[in-house]
């Protein structure tokens, strides 16, 4: 019998899980992955943070540890330490009792059962991404039930920054109830975030349209290396008396990325509809898969409920972000040495992992086959992957890809 | 709409209230709606609920029949010897937390498959099976049924047993899955009920779904005999049905992995190109850690590369990869061939113990002189026990003997141990006499 599935027709390959498996087949000796986001060490190492190391070490040796099923809403405690993380310990909506969080399968589960709420008990189906985004917000929208996705414009690519005029005309224009999604900082792919300004801008148009803010938090404490000051623009929106929700995620800041800890931080303005929103999110992640993974939200947890511990991580993510900064700081630099032709400073600009360099398909195309440097087509760089071993190595490969293949007669965008 | 009017109404008493805050505090919040208030307190989950009852309960010989969690016979969780030494061994190996790829490591999904099909089954040598790790058997269910949601090109209609686990129905909800019922347990007999099994089958329309549970039937413990799961494939095959088994309990019922496999391994040699979710949070104690696994048989290696590439993008959008630390165990137990001799024991300890508790209650019950009968106490198989008791012989069990379980009469045998095997058959017997 032939299979029942063959109707199923292949689905298009994820293009940084395709990148990443043809860097790792790749044999050449100075292959450089600047593909997915996570964090590298300066020897282009993944990096096990010593804070977790310790913990796990901990956890391991403690013979009281069980494995006991999570509540459904996962470790209370580990998602008050995350709400206060994001808000503000002192925020008065935590001791109003209107803000509360549910722990979640890092931040894409965060967005999925965020959207699910949404979609399901608020009945939104409209939703505004920023062009571009991270390429998952689009279909975890629509497989949670949203039936209408809209872009925003934010990247401008002449510019090098942020279409404001373009962002708030389109806002303007947004349907009441619709979602906008907002990278709270360290905006993936483009590394630009709003200014202060802006972001009070975005505020008043989407109080003034009844939009609802969903803000994405992928990397607090990794764009400025402030935990503090990555959280303005979330904090900003709580002040100003939105309701929201914000996806939060650990594998980056917390460099926990297989063990999938997350939270979605609920902000209401009225305490009464806690307990009905938590029973419906218990329903939500019921159907989906019962309750969430313990280990990797205990280690998050112990960490963040001690102070010298929260400390000690302090300490890493500035050391991680400081490192992305030196290799800003190092690429552009080495461009300038070259005498490559461009602007580049927006690559110091810009914040966070990521990069949005300017590049052309047909030079990304270049990089990748002549010199064995993994990018995505769009351009978009992992700046973790450049250590001092290797920037020179990229800078020289980018030089020549901008030569060979100059962007004037590029029209290989129009093909993205 | 009536969102949008009662935003309105919701607006102008926001405004209301929030005016004098606003005067006092300087801050004029003018984004006042409250989103939330149309948002209806959801039911509490049955079985969920039971334990929290539970925890508030006071008296010192209150004893929780209710959730299917193993306790050891000091009524404590069990963390087997197996899980103990994988711990130390990955703790050892130091490895890092770096991305797990979409549908788990390979190391992981060739293990489960083994584990399910034996290691000799034709269907892996030809890898017409697509296997995915999942976040244990919830996990499995909710991405294996979505995907016959949007994939599937038959009758989206699925057909759970009469009674099935609480959250199957829901998990259809979720999808808009429509779901329908066949009979299987029969109340007079508290065992199968076959011939009543096969007639609605036999009525399915063809090409539906068909929910199976592998062994351990949850909740009522009872598994059909070999040759009943035959005329089960064969009547299924002649309907076109895609089974859809739940495997939860491999090893836990008979004590064997091998023996607890039969149906799912009948139905593979019949040529059934099913689905299997199968759960490592019973018979590996990983409850928490979330460690199950997703298997599509497709026939062929292509179609199965096919499906994968399609299951991939289903499982991105809901959580990008699966958690590891769980699977890192499991895959350690099931490679290692000391750890998987010693987890094999471990797992046949637990059966027995169960079947033990299973002996001692039903003479507990039937020595106190209890004139029903509680055969099928001891004929039932796994962590539960259908005990035919009524909503008001629960009640009372529950109020008069601070004894928790489902209204279905539904218990946990893992939750009796020696300290409590007396109490709860005199209890028993107390609330049918």
């Amino acid at each position: 019998m032939g299979s029942r599935f063959q109707v199923v027709e292949q689905g298009p390959p994820i293009e940084v899980f395709q990148l990443n498996k043809l860097f790792t087949e790749d044999t050449f000796k100075n292959k450089v992955n600047l593909g997915v986001g996570a964090y590298r060490d300066e020897n282009g190492k993944p990096w096990v943070l010593p804070i977790v190391r310790k913990m796990e070490k901990k956890m391991a040796d403690d013979d009281t540890l069980l494995h006991e099923y999570l509540p459904v809403l996962g470790l209370e405690n580990f998602s008050n330490s995350s709400v206060s993380m994001l808000l503000g310990e002192d925020n008065p909506v935590i001791t109003e009792g209107r803000a509360f969080g549910v722990q979640t399968l890092s931040g894409t589960g965060s967005l999925r059962v965020g959207a699910e709420l949404l979609n399901k008990h608020l009945k939104y189906t409209n939703f505004y991404y920023s062009s571009p985004t991270w390429e998952n917000h689009h279909l975890v929208f629509v497989n949670s039930g949203f039936t209408q996705p809209r872009t925003y414009r934010y990247w401008d690519e002449k510019a090098r920054a942020i279409d404001f005029d373009g962002l708030i005309e389109d806002l303007s224009k947004a349907p009441e109830n619709s979602v906008v999604i907002l990278h709270a900082c360290a905006h993936n792919p483009t590394g630009i975030d709003p200014t202060q300004e802006q972001w009070q801008k975005i505020a008043d148009v989407m109080e003034e349209r009844k939009l609802f803010p969903f803000f994405d938090s992928a990397y607090q404490g990794f764009a400025t290396g402030d935990l503090d000051r990555d959280a303005w623009a979330v904090r900003h929106f709580v002040k100003r008396g939105f309701e929201l929700v914000c996806a939060q995620s650990y594998a980056k800041n917390f460099g926990l990325y297989n063990e999938r800890v997350g939270n979605l931080t609920i902000v209401l303005s009225d305490k009464a509809h806690v307990a009905p929103l938590k029973s419906q999110l218990t329903w939500i992640v019921r159907g989906m898969y019962s309750n969430p993974p313990a280990h990797g939200a205990r280690v998050v947890a112990n960490v963040l409920g001690d102070e010298k511990l929260f400390d000690e991580w302090r300490g890493h993510i500035k050391l991680m972000s400081s490192r992305v900064i030196e290799m800003r700081e190092a690429l552009r630099a080495q461009l300038i040495k070259l005498g490559t032709p461009g602007n580049w400073d927006h690559i110091v600009k810009q914040i966070g992992l990521f990069s949005y360099t300017g590049l052309t398909p047909r030079q990304c195309e270049h990089l990748i086959q002549e010199h064995h440097i993994y990018l995505l087509r769009s351009g978009r760089i992992n700046i973790c992957g450049l250590n001092p071993g290797n920037v020179e190595y990229v800078a020289r490969a980018i030089n020549d890809a901008i030569v060979k293949f100059p962007a004037k007669d590029d029209d290989s965008r129009a093909k993205l | 709409m009536i969102m949008a009017q009662a935003l309105k109404k919701l607006t102008a008493q926001a405004l209301k209230n929030n005016y004098a805050e606003a005067v006092t505090t300087g801050i004029v919040s003018r984004a006042s709606s409250t989103w939330w208030s149309n948002v209806p307190m959801g039911p509490p989950d049955v079985i969920l609920g039971i334990t929290e009852a539970f925890k508030r309960d006071t008296d010192p010989k209150k004893v929780n029949l209710g959730v299917g969690a193993y306790r050891d016979d000091q009524g404590k969780p069990f963390i087997l010897p197996s899980v103990v030494k994988a711990e130390e061994i990955i703790s050892k190996k130091g490895l890092n937390h770096e991305y797990a790829p979409i549908g788990g490591e390979s190391a992981y999904t060739d293990a489960v498959a083994k584990l399910a099909f034996g290691e000799d089954s034709p269907i892996l040598k030809s890898k017409s099976n697509c296997t995915v790790q999942t976040l244990s058997g919830t996990g499995a269910l909710r991405l294996g049924l979505e995907f016959v949601s949007k994939h599937y090109a038959k009758n989206k209609e699925i057909w759970l047993s009469t009674p099935t686990w609480g959250n199957h129905p829901q998990i259809c909800n979720t999808l808009n899955l429509p779901h329908k019922k066949y009979r299987y347990f029969d109340a007079k007999t508290n065992g199968f009920d076959l011939k009543g099994a096969l007639e609605d089958i036999s009525k399915i329309p063809e090409g539906s779904i068909i929910l199976l549970h592998a062994c351990a039937h949850n909740p009522t413990g009872v598994d059909p005999r070999p040759e009943e799961w035959k005329q089960l494939s064969e009547v299924i095959k002649q309907r076109k049905l895609l089974p859809f088994i739940d495997m939860a309990y491999q090893g836990f019922a008979t004590g064997s992995v091998d023996n607890d496999a039969f149906a799912v391994r009948q139905f593979a040699d019949d040529g059934h190109q099913f689905i299997l979710a199968q759960s490592f949070a019973k018979n590996m104690g990983l409850y928490g850690e979330r460690a199950g696994a997703l298997t599509l048989l497709c026939g062929d290696a292509e179609s199965a590369a096919k499906i994968m590439s399609q299951m991939k993008i289903m499982i991105r959008t809901m959580y990008s990869n699966p958690p590891l630390y769980g699977a890192r165990l499991v895959t350690e137990i099931l490679t290692n061939p000391q750890l998987k001799q010693q987890w094999l024991s471990d797992v046949k300890l637990m059966a027995d113990r169960i079947i033990t508790m299973r002996q001692r209650l039903r003479a507990g019950i039937e020595g106190a002189g209890n004139k029903l009968p509680w055969q099928h106490v001891t004929d039932q198989i796994g962590m539960f026990c259908f005990t035919g008791l009524k909503p008001d012989q629960v009640e009372r069990l529950t109020k008069e003997f601070h004894i928790y379980l489902t209204k279905d009469g539904r218990i946990s045998v893992a939750g009796i141990s020696s300290n409590n095997v007396d109490y709860v058959a005199e209890a028993m017997h107390k609330v049918t006499s």
